[in-house]
This record gives structure tokens, sequence and C-alpha cells, in this order.
């Protein structure tokens, strides 16, 4: 019975997640400018990934899996809003007139 | 059954991918197909258990090699503004019969060749002896070391050629361009946060690599990751090209490879390890080429020195 209770709650924050993948990609596409696809992206990265972490981490087989499954979201979230951040800075500045350089992109 | 289906779907991703990558117009894309094409070969070899293949795929595959071609893409966008393109078809069309032609012809031989027995029970029979628990450490490491250290020095071949890119006046200095962040921005954060958590995934895979899937390849790119970005972010400066303790990094492993290989000549045999000695040897060879291995990947990546030292 509780094997069962976990299992379905595995689908449904799975499916959960990937409804966030499938509205991050949609998104991506369709959204107008470079601000609001950052903002479909980081979405499917942060709860997208998240909610399917939440989902696996049920279906672990031990505590070690899960901390590690916790991690892999962690560092996804932190690269996703550090790229988003610097992708961003750089469409901002190609806005303000100046073609991006290379020397912009590395920076901030 | 599902397992088919899934399998289905990747081999078709992975066609398409690679269809998008040489067919595209915008070189751009070519290149953000082809790591997409080396993430769903390295998902490929995961289910075909090859977990070794899978990391190294991944890692340089799709992530150094991504990294290289984007640079390249750059740098030919910058050439195109001072020279048009040529469009030639005939250097093209020769160059689809090429890659065509020996598509058709490795599609043959692979149908062509009777199924091989493979090489798992003889690796298997000799594993006590070989140092490691791990059969592909083992082959990589003991019993086909030759290709391993010949592809050690490859490595420092190809850096020595980037290097041979660099304007005369900059040559001595750091390699790259000067990298410049806002203090306290996001940049220099993220390049405080992960540099610690990525070395110690980067040693870690050196060293399960003796009994699990990795090692010094795996282990040096996620390295030479942590110190790109360490670059990027400001954290550390490149090291000048000239600097001593550089130069010593880069030979180390394929130079402690060697002194291993000669001193196993004076016993009898070139790159023979002894088992009762067979696991350190292993061990510290494989922790001087991940040295080696980390510091030349991250210098290709950076480029030769572009500014007077």
């Amino acid at each position: 019975m509780l094997e069962l209770a976990t299992d379905a709650l595995t689908v449904a924050l799975t499916a959960a997640g990937l409804v966030f993948f499938l509205a991050g990609t949609v998104g991506l596409i369709r959204f107008p400018d470079t601000f609001s696809r950052l903002h479909a992206l980081t979405k499917a990265d942060n709860l997208g990934l998240g909610f399917i972490v939440l989902g696996l981490a049920l279906q672990a087989e031990s505590w070690h899996a899960v901390f590690k499954l916790g991690l892999i979201w962690a560092l996804a979230l932190v690269a996703a809003g550090t790229a988003a951040q610097l992708v961003a800075r750089t469409a901002l500045r190609a806005d303000e007139g100046g073609r991006p350089t290379r020397q912009a992109e590395g920076r901030e | 059954m599902s397992g088919t289906v899934f399998d289905i779907v990747l081999c078709a991703l992975i066609l398409g991918a690679a269809l998008a990558a040489v067919s595209g117009r915008d070189p751009f894309a070519a290149v953000v197909f082809f790591v997409v094409y080396g993430v769903f070969i390295a998902t490929a070899w995961l289910r075909l258990d090859a977990v070794n293949v899978a990391l190294a795929e991944a890692a340089i595959g799709a992530g150094l090699t991504g990294v290289l071609l984007l640079g390249a893409v750059g740098r030919l966008a910058r050439l195109r503004e001072t020279a048009p393109p040529a469009r030639a078809a005939g250097p093209r069309l020769l160059a689809a019969l090429a890659a065509g032609g020996t598509t058709l012809l490795l599609g043959w031989v692979f149908l062509t060749l009777p199924e091989p027995a493979g090489l798992h029970a003889e690796v298997g029979a000799n594993l006590a002896a070989a140092g490691s628990e791990n059969a592909v450490t083992a082959v990589l490491l003991n019993f086909r070391a030759w290709d391993t250290l010949l592809e050690s020095i490859v490595l420092l071949a190809a850096l020595i050629g980037i290097w041979a890119l660099s304007p005369d006046a900059a040559w001595g200095g750091r390699p790259g361009m000067t990298q410049r962040t806002r203090a306290g921005g996001v940049l220099a954060q993220f390049g405080r946060v992960l540099p610690p958590i990525g070395l110690m995934v980067g040693v870690y895979l050196v060293w399960a690599g003796t009994k699990q899937p990795g090692g010094a390849f795996q282990g040096g790119t996620v390295l030479a990751a942590v110190a790109l970005l360490a670059m990027m972010a400001g954290r550390i400066a490149p090291p000048r090209v000239s600097a001593p303790g550089l130069r010593l990094a880069l030979i180390l492993g394929p130079a402690v490879f060697l002194a291993v290989g000669l001193a196993a000549l004076a016993a009898g045999r070139f790159l023979w390890l002894p088992p009762e000695h067979a696991y350190a040897l292993i061990l510290g060879i494989e922790a001087a080429l991940t040295v080696s291995i980390a510091a030349t990947l991250a210098l290709m990546v950076i480029g030769p020195p572009q500014e007077a030292p």
C-alpha cells in the first residue's frame, strides 16, 4: 500500500516536472525577446528539474542517493541562475547599443 | 519493452542532432547541435553500460570540444569582418562525398565482419594481476598502456600547436585575453562557490577510477573546468606560458608514464607492470596524468597568449 502511494507520488511529481520543461521549451521558442525567453528557460531548470528530483528521490534506495540527487539539483540551480544573469547582462548591453564583444561576454 | 522504445527514440534523436549539426549554414547553430549530439551519445553509452565512455564523451566530447569549437566560431566571425568568405561548391561537394563514402565503408565493414567474441574473458582472467578492479582502467593503464601514453603525448602536441599561433610579441605572456569581472558580481561569486565542489568531484573521479568508472581523463577534464571557471571569474590569473612550474605540470604525466615504462624495460618489457606493484604504479601514473591533462585542457581552451607580457 505504502509502495503504491510512493509510486503514485513519484508519477505525479515527475509529471509536474515535465509540464514545467514543456512550458519552458514552448516559451523559449515562442517568447519575443531574450529576457522573457530566459524567464521561460530558468523555470524549466529550477522547477522542472526540482520536481523530477523530488519524484526520483522517493524511489532512491538510500539517503546517500537522495543526497546526490539533491546536490545535482542545487548545482544545476546555481549554474542556471548564473548563466541566466550573464546572458541577460550581455543582452542588456547589446540593447543599449554597441555590439557585445568577446570581452563583454567574459565580463558581467 | 519501454527500454526498446527509449533506445529507438534515442537513436532517432542522435541521428537528428547529427544531421542538424552538419547540414546547418550557421556555424554557431552547428556547434550547439554538436554539443546536443554529444549529450545524446553519452546517454547511449550509458544504455550500453559503458559508464567510463559516457563520462569521457560528456566531459570531453560534448563539453570541452564544444567550448573549443565555440571559440573557433568566435574567431571565424572576427575574421569574416575583414575578409568575405569564399563560397566554392567544389570543396564542399568533395568533403560531403568523402564523409559519405567513409560512412558507407564503415557500415559495410560493420555488417560484413564476423561477430567478435570480445576480449571480456581474457581481460577478466588477467584482472587479478592488473592492479585495478575496473576492467577499463586495467586495459587503459596496463594491457594497452601504449595507447594511453601516446594519447597523453598527443594532447601535449596539440597544445604546442595552439601556442604556435601566438603573436611574436605576446610569447611568454599570459594565455588568452584579459578577463575582467565586476567585483562581487554573479560570476565572481559563482567562481568562489563552485571550485571547492569541482575539485572534490575531479579528485574523486581519479581516485574512484581504480575500482569504478572514472580516471585521469574524466577527472582531469573536471579539474580543467574548475581552473577555467576560476580564471574567467577573475579568482586566479592564468600562469605565463613561460612559467617553469606550468611547463613541469604539462609534462609530468607523460614523463612519469615514460619513466615507469623505461624502468620496466630494464626488467625486460617496455610498459610492463609487475603485478605486486601494479596498483601503486597505476595510481601514481593516473595522479601525474591528471595534473597534466587538467593543465593541458584548460590551456587549450584559453588559447595562445594575445598580449605582450
